[in-house]
């Protein structure tokens, strides 16, 4: 499968070194390795949701309770999350990992994804969310580490942006 | 008082405030998530406690962070204290709580057929042929019951305690609110409050060896009790949970 299960396991692997141990998602096909890799962990409580705002929730509940938690979505995912962002995450100061597949960037030759993915940094940008781009796998466990770091030191949510260099393997095949 | 021009259905005959007094004793030990506006005032209103978290504003998702609760603590008991109108904004979050089924949620929805918190005028569609109860149900999950009685809600509430098995029940109630919708704690407050307070819940001495979640400062396995004398009590098992 041209998405990179290799890189898959590095994010997996980081988010685990991380002390996640509750991962909420709803997956387009550059997730499905993560998805797969936490459903088969033991150690991990997957929860498969209906509609990503659910998550938002979901992990909110969880860090209350002291539970390090992740959400993996794809960026309209996370547009369909934004009140809850808003209303709980940001007003109730509790942090929150977003793992956002970056649809719609340069190489995207599906149209539907291009309209998203052309707002999704203005938008984290307009609610004040610290993000980075993940592009190589060597950033990978730095970049999560610090993501959570800061989320952790200012009660906020931040975004880390799967992008197609890390997630897709084949050059030469398209998502 | 019921409303002539609120509902299909006419015979709900308990205020959410009675309604609440009477699972009070059932409820006050443990983990509570309530919904914003009138649930979480009246609750309030029957004396706070650390452990009640009142999620305001953000409409539908009370479930959801209950839901993140019991997940993440399964030695607790938690109780959401949901609305029609929070329910069917997040719908989906009763088929994400059924499949994950976690035994230890009890997920209260007082259905008033209206957005209350807004002003009585506005109806849900609970008020026409809609059922959260068949929703909960035709979402999996399994226990679920419909009730218009304080008392009944009680022994229903009771029996989900004890029983270990996440349920749905929803409490028909007429659609009045509290005089005042004041709260003190600050949410603020409120939310590092019930985040302490949850880190000493439930832990028996010794019995804490998960890691420490949020790199805060260690759990301290105090060994307090989260148990409530009163879900010990005898329960009438005669029900019409839906199993
Ligand atoms: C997304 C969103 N839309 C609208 C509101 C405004 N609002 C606050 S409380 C409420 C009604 C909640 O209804 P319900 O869950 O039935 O509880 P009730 O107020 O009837 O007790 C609404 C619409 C909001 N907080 N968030």
């Amino acid at each position: 499968m041209p998405v990179s299960t290799r890189n898959s396991r590095i994010i997996y692997d980081a988010l685990k070194a991380e002390g996640i141990r509750l991962v909420s998602a709803l997956p387009e096909t550059w997730l499905v390795h993560l998805v797969g890799m936490a459903d088969d962990d033991p150690e991990m409580t997957l929860v498969r949701l209906a509609k990503e705002e659910e998550g938002v929730g979901i992990s909110a509940g969880a860090y209350l309770a002291g539970t390090r938690s992740a959400m993996l979505m794809q960026n309209h995912g996370f547009l369909a999350s934004i009140n809850a962002i808003v209303s709980l995450t940001q007003l109730y100061r509790v942090p929150l990992l977003m793992l956002i597949s970056y649809r719609g960037e340069f190489g995207e030759s599906h149209p539907w994804q291009t309209e998203g993915g052309g707002v999704t940094i203005p938008v984290l940008d307009a609610l004040a969310i610290p993000w980075k781009k993940l592009e190589s796998p060597d950033e990978v466990q730095k970049t999560v580490r610090d993501a959570l770091t800061l989320s952790y030191a200012n009660l906020r949510p931040v975004a880390l942006l799967l992008c197609r260099d890390l997630m897709w393997e084949e050059t030469s095949q398209r998502s | 008082m019921p409303r002539s021009d609120v509902g299909g259905d006419q015979s709900a005959i308990m205020t959410r405030l009675e309604a609440i007094e009477d699972i009070y004793p059932s409820i006050a030990d443990h983990v509570v998530v309530t919904i914003m506006g009138a649930t979480a005032a009246e609750l309030y209103a029957c004396g706070h406690r650390p452990n009640f978290f009142y999620l305001e504003h953000a409409m539908g998702l009370a479930s959801s962070m209950g839901l993140g609760i019991a997940l993440a603590r399964p030695d607790l008991k938690v109780i959401v204290l949901d609305g029609d109108g929070s329910v069917l904004m997040n719908m989906g979050g009763l088929t994400t709580m059924a499949r994950s089924d976690p035994p230890n949620l009890v997920h209260v929805v007082f259905d008033n057929e209206v957005l209350l918190s807004v002003g009585v005028s506005f109806t849900t569609a609970t008020a026409g042929p809609a059922d959260i109860e068949g929703i909960a149900r035709e979402s999996g999950i399994r226990r679920t019951a419909t009730c218009r009685d304080p008392r009944e809600l009680r022994r229903l509430v009771d029996e989900a305690l004890l029983a270990d098995e996440l349920s749905t029940i929803v409490a028909k109630v007429d659609p009045v609110g509290p005089d005042s919708y004041f709260i003190d704690p600050h949410m603020l407050e409120n939310r590092f409050e019930f985040e302490r307070v949850l880190r000493k819940m439930g832990r028996s001495a010794g019995g804490d060896s998960e890691a420490d979640g949020n790199g805060s400062s260690n759990r301290d396995g105090n060994g307090s009790s989260n148990t409530d004398g009163e879900v010990d009590r005898e329960i009438n098992t005669i029900g019409d949970w839906n199993e």
